[in-house]
């Protein structure tokens, strides 16, 4: 009697329960895509930050950085004497490699590694060091050559002096190309924590306990195949050739990696000329409780460093993707809570007005001798199925969202941190060019392309569903609770006078 | 038995206090067909909830043979009801969305009556009221008089032992009131019923043991 009730009543009154259906399946469906958007988004978030910190790090440790002192330079510096370069041609090319920390990136004492592997409750932890390495590479015409002889002033009658030959456009112009990549030094013996955790191998091998002092490289997949390196070639870093033995991919598939470039850490130290000196300190904690704790240890061992949580590198996460995340943690929820609020409200004001208008059915049953307790549960179990009728409709309206997500497939940009110099797969480029002899340098073009692309996938997790089939009961027997208040209240002889 | 001492009925109407039933002491014997008349408003359909069980009076004592109506609990009075008594009203009061036969049926689930025998007893009901053939039926498909035979097989499928009649047949034409009352009649025959009818119908009344006239809330033998 109960379902077949149940089942003449919604049918009966198909336009009450198309109405509530709608309005929680369209709710359901907002609160899914915005939960399953917001999981992609935290992926994103994790993506970005494992490419960068790698997989475990519980905390990093760094230094802000400092402002150059008076008559130091912020960038790196390229001398040439005057011999400088090969002639050939009236041209000359000259070629310098510099490696130097990053900008904006500051270091500190490789001491500081030993004072948090001193710690208690530190599993692991290893330190990098942050570079960058810039090549100045450019063709001008011979000046030697369009000088001799020039001492003296022209006699009278006698030609000036000829304009200079030669250079890259051959009638004395000049150009200059600076090149520059990103490197971390790290070391081998200690992979396990810190960025090359977060890598996998997509050739050749990776760096090694014994590649200490060895002048052998690991590229990131995309920087080479971009700069047209591969395992076997060499690489100029700071002017000293290293060997590339690997190169190596995020593991997720839409970040890069954290650098460009990866070499054994005292072999950056010495060439960069930061001897002793590391930027960054990946630390894994032994246990998830005990990060704040360890985090404060380690602040009171190091009072000048920064030291960073997960969540306090996630706030760090910046661009799009944290717009992203912004959006979807503050708009994204309340216009949900606000829809889902709306559909309840709609749920249970037509719940009532339906119960409203069964009055004399409820009490004509109420007469022939049905309980309370059989009305409400009849009142709470129609709420109950519209409910679900409604979480159908949602589940599959929001899985549609989702899927439509996924197929538009948004690229929503991020970059982690400021202390961290993160190198994209393009890496850093720079091209200055100077017109005619002795003209300044013109504007120079900078562009970088330090962030990584994350393509946003919304996933339907266990989660989404569950809170699909929640709301819809939860939905149905809000609803149904009122009405069935409602209809508990009527008392028989009333609802029969009520209608006489 | 229906034994009824001294019993009032008082309502707040919109801060007026309205007296639907003043100090009725009555005994209506098991069996008896009885027609309870008066001017509309003046408490008939009241003393017909008070014998339902469907309201409980403000002073004195209702008892339907040993059940003491003015003092049980809801959930008890909602068992007496759904065993004891069927009721008619003057609207039909029928589910819109069921069937005729599931109307019926109705009155047998709060006895816990299993679905088969409750189809067959409801099927049977219907029979016996003249619409074997309608079961299918919904309300909106059947005429007055046909509704109401589905409300009275509603009211007999439980074999009750009181069957309250509110205007039974005050929204019937001449022809099929008289059908009605007839069918009643026949079944307060042949099955033992307790009927009370109220009615404003001298003709309806005319065809019962005992006629009550109530004025003013006060009962008076006529």
């Amino acid at each position: 009697m109960f379902f077949t009730y149940l089942r003449r009543e919604l049918a009966g009154r198909r336009r009450q329960t198309a109405i509530i259906a709608i309005g929680m399946a369209l709710a359901i469906a907002l609160v899914m895509i915005v939960n399953s958007v917001s999981t992609g988004v935290r992926d994103a978030q994790a993506s970005v930050l494992e490419s960068v910190y790698g997989v475990g790090t519980d905390l990093t440790v760094s230094q802000s950085p400092t402002p150059p002192a008076e008559g130091e330079a912020g960038g790196p510096r390229f001398e040439f004497g005057a011999e400088a370069g090969t002639t050939t041609d009236g041209s000359t090319e000259i070629s310098q490699s510099r490696l130097s920390a990053g900008f904006g990136s500051s270091t500190f004492d490789d001491d500081a590694l030993a004072s948090v592997e001193g710690l208690d409750g530190v599993a692991a932890a290893s330190a990098t060091l942050s570079l960058m390495n810039t090549t100045f590479n450019g063709e001008l015409p011979d000046f030697q050559q369009s000088t001799q002889g020039t001492d003296q002033p022209p006699a009278d009658g006698e030609q000036p002096a000829a304009p200079p030959q030669g250079g890259f456009d051959g009638a004395g112009g000049s150009a200059f190309d600076v090149d520059s990549f990103t490197v971390l030094g790290l070391d081998p013996a200690s992979a396990a924590v810190g960025p090359l955790s977060a890598v996998e191998l997509a050739d050749g091998r990776g760096l090694e306990a014994s590649d200490n002092g060895e002048t052998i490289a690991v590229l990131d997949a995309g920087y080479a195949t971009s700069a047209e390196l591969a395992v076997g070639d060499t690489i100029d870093v700071g002017g000293t050739e290293f060997e590339i033995v690997g190169t190596v991919s995020s593991t997720s598939a839409d970040a890069a990696t954290a650098a460009n470039v990866y070499i054994p850490l005292d072999l950056a130290q010495s060439i960069s000329g930061e001897e002793g000196m590391v930027s960054s300190i990946s630390v894994q904690a032994e246990s998830a409780d005990g990060i704040e704790a360890l985090q404060a240890e380690i602040e009171e061992a190091l009072p000048d460093a920064t030291v960073s949580t997960q969540s306090d590198l996630a706030a760090s996460v910046s661009g799009s993707l944290a717009s992203a995340s912004s959006l979807i943690s503050n708009l994204g929820l309340w216009v949900s809570l606000a829809v889902l609020v709306a559909a309840f409200l709609i749920a249970i004001l037509f719940t009532i007005q339906g119960v409203t208008r069964r009055t004399r059915e409820f009490g004509t049953l109420k007469a022939i001798g049905w309980s309370n307790g059989r009305i409400v549960g009849q009142v709470t179990g129609e709420s109950l199925v519209q409910g679900l009728i409604g979480g159908a409709g949602g589940l599959v309206l929001g899985l549609a969202g989702i899927w439509a997500v996924n197929l538009i497939a948004p690229t929503i940009g991020g970059s982690a941190g400021s202390e961290v110099v993160a190198g994209g797969a393009g890496g850093r480029e720079m091209v200055m060019q100077a017109g005619g002899p002795g003209g300044g340098f013109g504007d120079a073009v900078q562009s970088a392309a330090s962030s990584a692309e994350v393509v946003l996938q919304a996933p339907v997790t266990v989660g989404v569903i569950v809170i699909a089939i929640g709301l819809a009961i939860a939905g149905g027997l809000v609803a149904g609770a009122f009405g069935g208040w409602r209809a508990a209240r009527l008392r028989p002889a009333e609802a029969l006078r009520s209608v006489a | 038995m229906y034994t009824l001492e001294h019993v009032s009925k008082t309502y707040s109407q919109s801060k007026r206090r309205v007296t639907a039933l003043q100090d009725v002491s009555l005994t209506i014997p098991k069996g008896q067909l009885v027609a309870i008349q008066g001017p509309t408003g003046d408490g008939k359909s009241t003393l017909l909830q008070m014998l339902g069980a469907l309201d409980r009076p403000s002073t004195g004592r209702i008892a339907l043979g040993d059940a003491e109506l003015s003092h049980l609990p809801d959930r008890k009075l909602a068992g007496i009801r759904a065993k004891e008594i069927g009721f008619v009203f003057q609207g039909f009061n029928l589910i819109p969305t069921l069937t005729a036969l599931e109307n019926v049926e109705t009155a047998l689930e709060p006895l816990g009556v299993p679905a088969e025998e409750r189809r067959r007893r409801a099927a049977g009901a219907l029979e016996s009221v003249g619409l074997g053939d309608r079961g299918s039926h919904v309300p909106s498909e059947l005429s007055g008089g046909q509704q109401q035979r589905v409300a009275i097989a509603r009211a007999l499928v439980k074999e009750p032992e009181v069957l309250l009649a509110d205007e039974p047949t005050g929204n019937l034409d001449e022809q099929t009131r008289d059908d009605i009352m007839d069918l009643l009649e026949g079944l307060w025959r042949d099955r033992g019923l307790t009927l009370i009818v109220v009615t404003h119908d001298s003709a309806v009344a005319k065809r019962a043991e005992r006629r009550l006239l109530i004025r003013n809330g006060a009962v008076t033998e006529r």
